[in-house]
């Protein structure tokens, strides 16, 4: 069954949110959802284009109190 | 108050002592007792790989008896844990003792895991253990030309890893004479040439200068040993003739068979340390699941605030300071030049211009480890 996951990034330079989407989806299902929180600006175009060069689907990105929340689905 | 450390690797030993400094009187009056328990006796600098693996160190330089680096009041065994019993505040070790804990820290550190790549092992040099790194410089004495590949999994063990032996390699094959028959080609995961934004930016430049390719958002798929090729999730390929890996790692497996963490990463609070749903068992360093650099600075860091907080609880029944975040890493930019980057939450890195002057600084710091897991330094 399809899961949703958090991916808190918040605060982390380096690795950074999409080294730790990238983590997170190795042990992630095929359907599953993730939400990465980043308080990096740089995430809301490094992570969907990222999502799309590899061919996942990208749901959409949300900002609230500094702290962005890009969803995704894996595809693959 | 029995403070049990699982670990002997840099954050534990760190911790270890820096405690037993802050807990002399206790320690003798029998108030506190602090015992470590390691899978080995011996020590290793684990930066000194990359060393190794360029013949710029040789494997004695890398290790010391661990029971030296110890204050003296620390008990310390050779006899690593294989069970955690957390809610009767116990462990069981591999000789099957049982030790009791009033507090514990967790710092088991983490393993190289190119196992999840299909025909990374058979094909790639990398350096992570001794055993590797000297087969990488082997290997690269025999050399004799062709495309140089470096790939980059994730998560893995110090993140100016890859910049490091790509520049390194840049200034071995030029001091070989043979540079002008290898194409240095360097890979990295996200969309940049490094994690740190500010040290990609200086990066990339320094790459264009000395004639080395890159390809971004290449995340490594599966590797054809037999054709040399290497193939990404984002559906790029590229040939070799010598593939360089840093590799994916994983935490310690009895994390997982413990059901601490998965992947062997225990859920930490970031600024507390305390393992998630316990207020008297901590962790630090690699062991963690802290969105951080997993570098033996973040383990020192961490160890200076627990072994504060620990302290003070043994004291006065209460932790006294947050974690910031804190990282510093040197970044060897070839043979005889190097820069830094620190940071922390809330602050990114600025990285200088690289200079000999830090790259005599990182090789003195080389030698100055020791006093480092000492706890002095």
């Amino acid at each position: 069954m399809a899961e949703r996951k958090i991916v808190d990034g918040r605060g982390s330079f380096c690795p950074g949110p999409l080294m730790e989407l990238i983590v997170a989806l190795k042990s992630s299902q095929v359907g599953d959802e993730l939400e990465v929180l980043s308080t990096d600006k740089g995430s809301v175009n490094d992570i969907p284009e990222w999502i799309n060069k590899v061919g996942h689907e990208y749901i959409a990105t949300t900002e609230a109190d500094g702290v962005w929340h890009i969803m995704m689905r894996k595809a693959k | 108050m029995k403070i049990l450390i699982v670990g002997g690797g840099t954050g534990g030993t760190i911790l270890a002592n820096n405690l037993a400094r802050r807990l002399t009187n206790e320690l003798k009056s029998g108030k506190a007792r602090i015992t470590m328990l390691s899978a080995s006796d011996k020590h290793m600098y684990q930066p000194g790989l990359l060393y190794l693996a360029m013949g710029k160190m040789t494997p004695d330089e890398l290790y010391r008896d661990q029971a030296s680096l110890l204050e003296p009041g620390i008990q310390f065994h050779v006899d690593p844990v294989e069970e955690f019993m957390l809610d009767k505040n116990q462990v069981k070790t591999k000789s099957g003792k049982t030790h009791n804990y009033d507090i514990m820290v967790i710092a088991t550190g983490s393993r190289m895991f190119p196992e999840g790549i299909p025909g990374m092992v058979e094909a790639a040099e990398t350096f992570y253990t001794e055993e590797t790194a000297l087969k990488m410089f082997k290997r690269l004495q025999s050399f004799e030309g062709g495309k140089v590949v470096i790939t980059v999994g994730v998560p893995h063990k110090c993140p100016m890893a890859p910049l490091e032996i790509t520049f390194m390699l840049n200034d071995y094959f030029k001091d070989r004479g043979i540079a002008d028959k290898v194409q240095l080609h360097y890979t990295y995961p996200i969309g940049r040439v490094h994690a740190l934004e500010n040290v990609a930016k200086w990066a990339a430049p320094e790459m264009d200068k000395l004639g080395i390719t890159y390809d971004t958002f290449f995340n490594i798929k599966e590797v054809d040993a037999t054709n040399k090729i290497l193939r990404s999730e984002e559906g790029v390929e590229i040939k070799y003739d010598l593939l360089i890996t840093i590799p994916a790692h994983k935490g310690m497996e009895v994390i997982e068979k413990n059901g601490l963490g998965q992947n062997g990463w225990i859920p930490t609070n970031r600024t507390k340390l305390n393992v998630e749903g316990r207020d008297n068992v901590f962790t630090l360093g690699d062991t963690t699941n802290i969105p951080i650099s997993k570098a033996g600075s973040t383990a020192h860091f961490e160890a200076d605030t627990l072994g504060e907080n620990i302290a003070a609880m043994v004291k006065i029944g209460m932790p006294v300071r947050e974690y910031d975040g804190k990282v510093f890493c040197f970044i060897e930019v070839g043979k005889d030049r190097a820069t830094y980057a620190m940071f922390d939450y809330k602050n990114p890195p600025d990285p200088k211009a690289p200079t000999k002057a830090v790259h005599w600084f990182k090789l003195a710091y080389n030698k100055l480890y020791w006093i480092s897991a000492r706890g002095l330094l």
